[in-house]
């Protein structure tokens, strides 16, 4: 068996759900690598090469990669996995593997096992269904296995090792049909929403964008990263990065802290796994009060201060 | 330049699903079903798309059973031309071998356009577009929040990736999933829900498509997931950050 886990980075550092889908790929088998594709890649290298449980990393540092267009990633991976028996290929469930990964799969013709929330053995897997309201234990039948893994489901690898590193040349054809044109990337000082330990969000309850304020003191005290819920992001209230849901980000921090959201299915979705729940809504029959630990009834006007003094 | 939609038909998003007891899935008799939510984004933006005469028309299709008739009919009536519904008795068909007989579809139809929703609701896999897009060999842009047409029939796609906002262009034919920001879609009027029985959905048996459809993986269980025991209210905000300091320790 050897299982081969592909690396998503910003072209300056190694995102940490990467870390979290070696973790993953560790618990297959032992005999793991890893590929990284991308442009200008010393520090990316030398970071990944401390990573626990890698036996090998492949580094194709080639400037096409400069933004992560899906066609040349997963024809660049194709042509590297040809003669190398890879028995399973992981990516993580961001939008970067979600982009990626089914298209490798494809050109494979595997049906991929998308976010993989626990490893049962080398060829069976569990997945959320239906929002995470049923999970599903699902055997493959490929000989070679495409996963996405769901980051918040393993704790990111240990970095103690001193990996050996290989720098490839492969050679793919620029896709001519597809360029990139920007990023705007949402500027943040802020934890990560999917590596946060502490993370309080808002609703339709915060009313409009600037009352997010009444949020920002407290994560400024807590260190925590900031969400919300598609209501929130669609009343244009704060960023579309922000939405936290099964449709948007899954997190699984210590402490998830829900302001005037009231825990639509869709929403509970992306916050189940987190240690604790707290909640503050002025409706006491609000669905969010079943899946906190700790609830607090009333206006969030007159509480939010209140709580950023205690802390 | 012509549209290709594709609507799956999926237990409605305010239901809240049941596990059978046997484990062998989802109970679904008596059951609301509608279309998966991303796809009526996608019927949406396509009839936004006939209204500024970007396209002259909309096919919608669908894979399923019988059934799937009626989410192609209220494509129609949201301003779909024509369906097509591609029958099947095996109602969990996998993203690969749904791909497969949408590209099928493709290379009778060939439209300039393939949008899909980025994920159906009920198996939350997020696959089938980039699938189609690769057996196609044509670009994609998937999670779209915005479609802009250039003069030279090339689409600017912004998508919503982590971290932000991206754009890119791509040359038609190609293949966009939808995300939810991209539109709202509309209420189907009365006259139109009218409209929609009178157009034509052509129905075509899987076994004519010569594609095979056995399922890769192997479902084993449908599992509940695991319950969160029980929280308490407290009584104000002193207790609150008591309760987080002492009692869960994560402040
Ligand atoms: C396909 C699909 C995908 C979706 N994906 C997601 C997703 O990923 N994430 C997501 O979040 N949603 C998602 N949704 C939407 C979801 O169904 C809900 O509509 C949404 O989560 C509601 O957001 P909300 O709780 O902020 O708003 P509401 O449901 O309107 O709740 C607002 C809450 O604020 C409380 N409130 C109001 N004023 C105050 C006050 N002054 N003080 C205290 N409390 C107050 C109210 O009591 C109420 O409970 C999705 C829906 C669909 C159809
Ligand atoms: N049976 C189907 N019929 C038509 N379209 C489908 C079907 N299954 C999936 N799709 C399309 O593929 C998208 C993504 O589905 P999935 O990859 O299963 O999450 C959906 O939003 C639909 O647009």
């Amino acid at each position: 068996m050897k299982i081969l886990v592909v690396i998503e980075h910003d072209n300056k550092m190694v995102k940490q759900s990467s870390y979290s889908t070696i973790t993953a790929a560790s618990l297959i088998n032992d005999n793991v690598e890893a590929i990284v594709m991308g442009d200008n890649l010393s520090s990316i290298s030398e970071e990944l090469k401390k990573s626990d449980h890698l036996k090998k990393i492949y580094v194709v540092d080639n400037n096409l990669f400069k933004n992560p267009l899906a066609e040349n990633l997963s024809k660049t991976l194709k042509i590297f996995i040809e003669d190398k028996n890879f028995t399973h290929i992981l990516s993580p469930s961001t939008t970067f593997g979600k982009n990626m990964s089914p298209k490798l799969a494809t050109l494979l013709d595997v049906q991929q096992i998308s976010d993989v929330t626990k490893i049962i053995n080398d060829n069976t897997f569990e997945r959320p269904i239906y929002a995470g309201n049923a999970i599903a234990k699902v055997k493959s039948n490929d000989s070679i296995k495409i996963i996405t893994v769901r980051s918040t489901c393993f704790e990111p690898c240990g970095l103690d090792s001193d990996t050996e590193v290989e720098n490839l040349n492969i050679d793919v054809d620029e896709n001519n049909s597809v360029q990139f044109v920007s990023y705007d990337q949402s500027k943040s000082d802020r934890p990560e929403l999917t590596s946060a330990k502490i993370i309080i969000s808002g609703g339709r309850g915060m009313q409009n964008g600037d009352n997010f304020k009444l949020l920002e003191g407290i994560a400024d005290k807590l260190g925590a990263a900031m969400g919300a819920s598609r209501a929130a992001v669609d009343a244009g209230f704060v960023p579309n990065d922000w939405q936290v849901g099964q449709t948007g980000k899954i997190v699984a921090p210590d402490l998830y802290i829900a302001v005037g959201i009231s825990g639509a299915t869709q929403h509970i979705a992306g916050i189940k796994d987190s240690k604790y729940i707290a909640c503050i809504n002025k409706d006491e029959e609000a669905p969010i009060f079943n899946f906190s630990d700790y609830g607090l009834v009333g206006d969030l006007f007159e509480l939010l201060p209140k709580l950023e003094e205690k802390l | 330049m012509k549209a290709l939609i594709c609507v799956k038909r999926v237990i409605d998003y305010n239901v809240k699903i049941r596990v059978k007891t046997d484990k062998s899935g989802v109970e679904t008799e008596n059951v609301k079903m509608s279309m998966n939510p991303f796809d009526e984004i996608a019927v949406e933006e396509a009839v936004r798309m006939k209204e500024k005469g970007e396209i002259q028309e909309i096919v919608i299709l669908s894979i399923g059973t019988d059934k799937s008739q009626e989410t192609i009919r209220s494509g129609l009536a949201m301003g779909g031309d024509r369906g097509i519904l591609v029958k099947t008795d095996n109602e969990q068909l996998e993203p690969l071998t749904v791909g497969k007989i949408i590209k099928a579809i493709y290379d009778n139809e060939k439209p300039d356009l393939v949008i899909l929703g980025k994920q159906a609701i009920d198996d939350d896999c997020n696959q089938t577009g980039q699938i189609v897009a690769t057996l196609l060999d044509v670009p994609q842009a998937t999670f779209a929040s915005e479609l802009k047409k250039n003069n030279d029939n090339s689409y600017n796609v912004t998508r919503e990736v982590d971290g932000g906002l991206e754009t890119i262009k791509l040359n038609t034919p190609c293949v966009i999933t939808t995300d939810l920001r991209l539109n709202e879609p509309r209420y189907a009027s009365l006259p139109n829900i009218m409209k929609a029985k009178q157009k034509k959905i052509d129905i075509l048996e899987i076994r004519s498509l010569n594609i095979d459809i056995k399922n890769r993986l192997e479902i084993l269980e449908i599992n509940e997931p695991p319950e969160r025991k029980p929280g308490i209210k407290v009584e104000d905000v002193d207790s609150l950050v008591e309760k987080l300091k002492n009692e869960a320790n994560v402040l």
